[in-house]
């Protein structure tokens, strides 16, 4: 069972208190993109089998967004942050390195 | 390969049954092959079956990591229905289901394939419009389905509360033809007539990377060395993130786990396969009479075999309503597989960028029903470069907007 902790409001909770909201730190492509750039952002999905940066939202909670960085093989939880971000923070690519040496997920490492 | 028949029982019963060999061999790989599956699952030998069998392509590989149909395809339900409302759903998942009706005599191993119905309960107003809807498109498309009242209901599966105080039962969408088969078996089946055309079913043989050359296929490496190919099909259903990664390319896909259980074995109690997709639960009973059950697919990536603990006690709380006579029963197992999502709901059948390579995912929560017409249609695009049953379901119908939706039809793991 998935346990997560809501940086928001500091509550811990196990999955049905929040909602998954897919993958995180998206750059969003628009009007004015290339066929290529729109495509990768609405379909082409990580989908890693290991590290995975997802958003979430406490929904039975504070409400609020928030994002959590999470191994998809074990369920462990590595961190949650705020989703006021465009990148992981150091501490938590840290607490990663020192559980998944050598681990990459999109551009981040 | 010694056929199996009444007489060959009567004569192993006289030899104390000394005489049955082994179903299908396992061969070394050799440094070369026509076409190499990346999978042993149904998909995928089904895949290499109809090769052989259709295009006499018969120099092939079938690799599996693990154990042969041990994946998703050990995993399911085995409910078979072909009720889509697309035409080309239709189209590929009727092929399927037709092909069941003589697999056991194709492939002379007993799949026991049973078309006892399934039936997908409408409890809202809102899904009585629905499934008329796809009972007209499958008219159309010459699946026999009907639209039958509560009465019918309640007289083909006498266990089931018609009258529930929240969601009672208004109709359902019947298949008469749709049913359920023995899934290992299918998978064991196939296996053996690959093996008896001379093809190697590799076991234990993990593949960790893809060999091309000039945006060409070449071979793969595995953990049992380098196997050279003109062709290869990936068929590796929650894994195929993983193995386009290895061909460089990315796919629409989400991996999510989706569970299923049973209980304890009761007497037969239900002779027919119910859905209920507005609770969120469906059941059948096997021929051991466990009650078959299947759950929810987690709402998040995951690739743990197991899925969320919530999942399986709202499918139970669910169906102990629709089937008060379930509520005493105890739950024997509880297992998970991992399901690839696409976008639409519809599977990827499709050449890719890397030449030489091809690609069959995306089956979702609905893999089982359709491992023959997969087979079928994937052989033929592989063999051919082009396949009626396939070619709406190509990779770049994203990226063209040529959405074959399926999220309305079968709104339900299924």
């Amino acid at each position: 069972m998935l346990i997560l902790t809501c940086p928001c409001c500091g509550v811990t909770g196990e999955e049905t208190e929040f909602a998954p909201g897919g993958e995180a730190h998206l750059k969003r492509f628009g009007p004015g993109s290339t066929d290529d750039e729109f495509h990768g952002y609405l379909f082409e999905k990580v989908n890693p089998r290991g590290v995975h940066f997802e958003r979430w939202r406490h929904a039975n909670g504070c409400g609020k967004w928030f994002h959590a960085a999470r191994c998809t093989v074990t369920l462990e939880v590595f961190g949650t942050y705020s989703a006021q971000t465009t990148e992981p923070p150091q501490d938590i690519k840290d607490r990663i390195s020192a559980k998944r040496p050598g681990w990459s997920w999109r551009e981040f490492a | 390969m010694k056929r199996y028949s009444a007489f060959a029982i009567a004569r192993e019963a006289f030899r104390y049954h000394m005489g049955w060999e082994r179903a299908w061999a396992s061969p070394e790989p050799k440094k070369k092959y026509d076409a190499v599956i990346i999978g042993a699952g149904g998909h995928g030998l089904a895949t290499a079956y109809y090769l052989g069998k259709n295009f006499g392509i018969t120099n092939v590989a079938i690799l599996e990591k693990g154990w042969l149909g041990g994946g998703n395809t050990g995993r399911n339900t085995t409910i078979i229905r072909s009720n889509y409302l697309q035409d080309p759903s239709a189209a590929i998942y009727e092929k399927s289901r037709s092909l069941y009706e003589t697999l056991s005599q194709d492939l002379n191993y007993n799949v026991m394939y049973s078309p006892r119905g399934v039936m997908m309960l409408a409890q809202t107003q809102h899904e009585i419009r629905g499934y008329e809807r796809t009972a007209h498109a499958n008219a159309l498309q010459g699946v026999d389905t009907q639209f039958i009242s509560p009465e019918r209901v309640k007289e083909l599966v006498p266990i089931i509360n018609i009258e529930g105080p929240r969601y009672p039962v208004l109709g359902a969408l019947w298949q008469p033809r749709a049913g359920t088969a023995r899934h290992d078996a299918v998978a064991w089946g196939y296996a053996r007539a690959c093996s008896a055309m001379g093809m190697d079913v590799i076991q234990k043989c993990e593949v960790t990377g893809i060999r091309s050359e000039g945006g060409k296929v070449r071979g793969v490496t595995t953990n049992r060395g380098e196997i050279d190919c003109d062709r290869l099909g990936i068929v590796v259903a929650g894994h195929s993130g993983q193995l386009a990664d290895m061909a460089g390319f990315r796919l629409p896909i989400e991996s999510v786990a989706l569970q299923a259980l049973v209980s304890e074995p009761i007497k037969p109690c239900m002779d027919v396969v119910v859905m209920a997709n507005t609770v969120h639960g469906y059941m059948s009973q096997s021929d051991k009479g466990e009650m078959v059950i299947g759950g929810g697919a987690d709402g998040y990536n995951n690739y743990t075999q197991r899925g969320s603990f919530h999942h399986a006690e709202e499918t139970v709380r669910a169906l102990c309503e629709t089937f008060p006579i379930i509520n005493r029963l105890k739950m024997l197992r509880q297992w998970g597989g991992i399901v690839d999502m696409t976008g639409d709901r519809s599977p990827i059948l499709s050449k890719t960028p890397l030449e030489g390579c091809f690609i069959n995912c995306g089956w979702g929560t609905g893999g089982f029903k359709a491992i023959p017409g997969s087979g079928w249609g994937f052989a033929e695009l592989m063999a051919k470069g082009t396949s009626p049953l396939c070619d709406a379901f190509t990779l770049d119908r994203f990226r063209e907007g040529r959405f074959i939706d399926e999220s309305v039809a079968a709104g339900v793991a299924h």
